[in-house]
Order: C-alpha cells, then structure tokens, then sequence
C-alpha cells in the first residue's frame, strides 16, 4: 500500500508539472504535439528511473559536501547515453526529440527526486518514485501537448502515421502552437489539476 | 544519509570515482553506437538524395565534391543512371530562418530545372513555418520544374515569384536564399 502511494502520488497529488511546478521549461519549449510530450515525458521517465536507482545505491558513499557534483554527473550521464541510443536505434524518434533531449539535464524535476527522495529512501522505493514521478511527468506533457495541438493545428498525434487524426481542416489558433499559448494552456489546465486535487484528497 | 565525512580527500577521491566511473561508461557506449550511428546518417542522406533527383545507379555519396559560394562550400552530389549524369543533389542551408539554421537538400536535372527539394533540418515555428516541409503543406512544390534563371527565386514582396506562406514570410524568405545558394553551386559547378 505504501508503495502504491509511493507510485501514484505522482500524477495528481504531487504532480511534477501541476503541483510541484517543476521542470516547467522543458514542459512549455517541447508541447507542441501530443508526441513530442509522450516523447520527451518517456525520455525523462527512463532517466529518472535511471538516475534514482543509482544515487540511492551509492548515497552512503558520497561526502554530503559533494553530492549534487555527484547526482549531476550521474544524470548527465544517463541522458547522454539516452541521446547515443536513440539516434543509434531509433533514427526517427531522434530527430523529433533532438534539441530535447540534452535538456533533460537541466530539468529540476530529476535532480530534485535525486536530491529529495533517492537520497533518502532504500533502492525499491526510489524506482517506484521515480517510475511514478515519471509518467505523471509524461501524463501532464501529453495532456499539455494534446490541447495545444488540437486546439492550435486542429489535429491529434500520438504516434505519427499509427495514431494521427485530424479533427477539423485548416489552421486552428495559432496562439496555442507559439509560446504564449503554452502559458495559457497550462494556466488552465494547473487550475483544473488543483480541482480534481482537492476533490480527491 | 552521509554516511561519509566530508573531508578534502574524500571529496576528491569520491568526486574522481564517480567521473571516471560515468566517462567509461559513456566511452563503451559511444563505441557501441558510433557504428549504428553513422549509418543511420548515411542512410538518411541517401534518402534525401533519392527525394530530389531521378531515378540513378551510382553512388552519388561516394562522388560528392565542394564548390565554394559567397564565403562558404556546399556539398554536390552526382546521380548518374549507367555514368550518364541525370541530376545533381545540392546540400543547402540558409541562417536567415525565423529561429535557427534551415539545411535543404535541392535536385537539380542537368537543363537546371529544379526537380524536387527536401528540407533536412530547421526550427521553424511549428504550425506556420514549418509549412516549408512536404508533409506538413504542399506550398515547397511551387518550385518543382523550376528553372531559377527565369523564375524569380524571391518572395513576391519581394519582387520575386514565389508565394510566400501565409504569416511566414520571414521562413519563406530563407527557404528562397537556400534554394538560390543552391542554384549557384550548381551554375558554378554542377555539370562537372
């Protein structure tokens, strides 16, 4: 039980992007398309897994003095062999996702659930958190992406030619595709977020 | 947690550990995938040549030659069907996009009519100049069949014809100083 809380706080409750509003630079600069946030939400979660795993394994060898050197080192690592692999295997999704990935990085979201929760918390519980914290990241983005898209080019893309609809010919307002857009959009949907927060906790 | 003194030498020495650990690990899996890597960038370029120019038997990749444009060299490469010359691949690119560098792959047949163009790589906002892509808008197929001696490669604002996208004249406009890059190389040294 403990540990389902543990996975499920992630995507109402302690919501990377709706509730703990972190990582929100990466969320904004890559929504697009529903695919784009499905892309780089799967990107992160894979590294934010990744990157819980190894600092709760080596968080009793580390000086407190040095630790966030250590835990960037270790994610920055992760992402760029995410980034090698991608573009050695999967040529297509590279190219999609490409300025996105290195941004991983610098999102706060992975280093905080290093710093906040790996580093405190036994090997198991750090995976589920960071599995958790992960697709509720993945959720909000394509969520995101999916109303910016809809609304903006009037179309749906989960995955190009597999799942791509278009929902109504010509251009949509275009304000959702630009940067403006992004803030509006995720306005709304932060307030519809805390709604659903408050009726379930 | 810290379960570790933070002294200086533990500092150093943990600090050391864990970069060399994380910079092993990433050269095994460069080796891993540089392989894989350029392939897929080769086959990529092939494709892109394929798009622009007819039908051709050679290996344009391996018979790719420089010419110098305005300060800078762009890339030609042959397509030849049984070594009689039918087109002629033009790596392009333009600075002058909306956000960032647009590289274009322009086919030229051997008259100088242009046969197809297929964009490489851009940052064009998506939703409107991204409209410069064959699968988002047919608006790039205006220059199909193309000779750009007589056919004005600028926006029509511009006292060109080209029509520009709608709400994307900036895009529009780099596209077009991509395509006349192009168009020069070929001039100086396409039928080589």
């Amino acid at each position: 039980m403990k540990q389902w809380q543990n996975f499920s706080k992630g995507f109402i409750k302690d919501n990377p992007v709706f509730a703990l509003f972190l990582g929100l630079c990466p969320t904004l600069a890559v929504t697009t398309s529903a695919y784009n946030g499905l892309g780089m939400g799967l990107a992160t979660t894979f590294v934010l897994v990744m990157s819980n795993l190894v600092v709760s394994i080596i968080k009793n060898l580390i000086p407190a003095k040095v630790r966030i050197p250590t835990f960037i080192v270790v994610i920055a690592s992760f992402v760029t062999m995410v980034e090698m692999l991608t573009e050695a295997f999967v040529p297509d999704l590279y190219e999609q996702l490409g300025i996105f990935i290195p941004l991983i990085v610098v999102n706060c979201l992975v280093l905080g659930r290093s710093e906040a929760f790996a580093s405190k918390n036994d090997i198991v519980s750090s995976i589920i958190d960071g599995l958790g914290m992960g697709l509720g990241f993945a959720m909000a983005l394509t969520v995101l992406g999916a109303v910016r898209e809809i609304l903006g080019s009037g179309s749906l893309t989960l995955i190009p030619e597999l799942l791509e609809f278009t929902l109504y010919e010509g251009d949509g307002m275009l304000v959702f595709v630009l940067a403006p857009g992004a803030f509006i959009a995720l306005g709304y949907l932060i307030m519809l977020a805390d709604k659903l927060k408050q009726k379930m906790y | 947690m810290a379960s570790k003194e933070s002294t200086f030498t533990n500092m150093v020495l943990t600090l050391f550990l864990v970069t060399l650990a994380a910079s092993a690990t990433l050269g095994f899996i460069y080796e891993l995938t540089k392989e894989p890597i350029a392939q897929a960038k080769l086959r990529k370029k092939n494709a892109a040549i394929q798009k622009v120019v007819p039908r051709f038997t050679n290996q344009p990749n391996n018979e790719s030659y420089q010419v110098a444009v305005e300060g800078d060299s762009l890339t030609l490469y042959p397509a030849k069907q049984d070594g009689k010359l039918v087109g002629v691949a033009v790596s392009t690119f333009t600075t002058k996009g909306y956000s960032g560098e647009i590289r274009l792959m322009v086919g030229f047949n051997p008259d100088g009519t242009i046969h197809n163009i297929s964009v490489l790589e851009h940052q064009e906002t998506p939703g409107l100049g991204d409209k410069i892509e064959k699968s988002k808008s047919d608006w790039s197929r205006q220059f199909n069949g193309q000779q750009p001696g007589d056919f004005q490669v600028k926006v029509q604002k511009d006292g060109g014809d080209v029509d520009a996208i709608t709400a994307a004249t900036i895009s529009s406009r780099a596209y077009c100083d991509a395509v006349r890059r192009a168009y020069q190389a070929f001039q100086k040294g396409g039928l080589q």
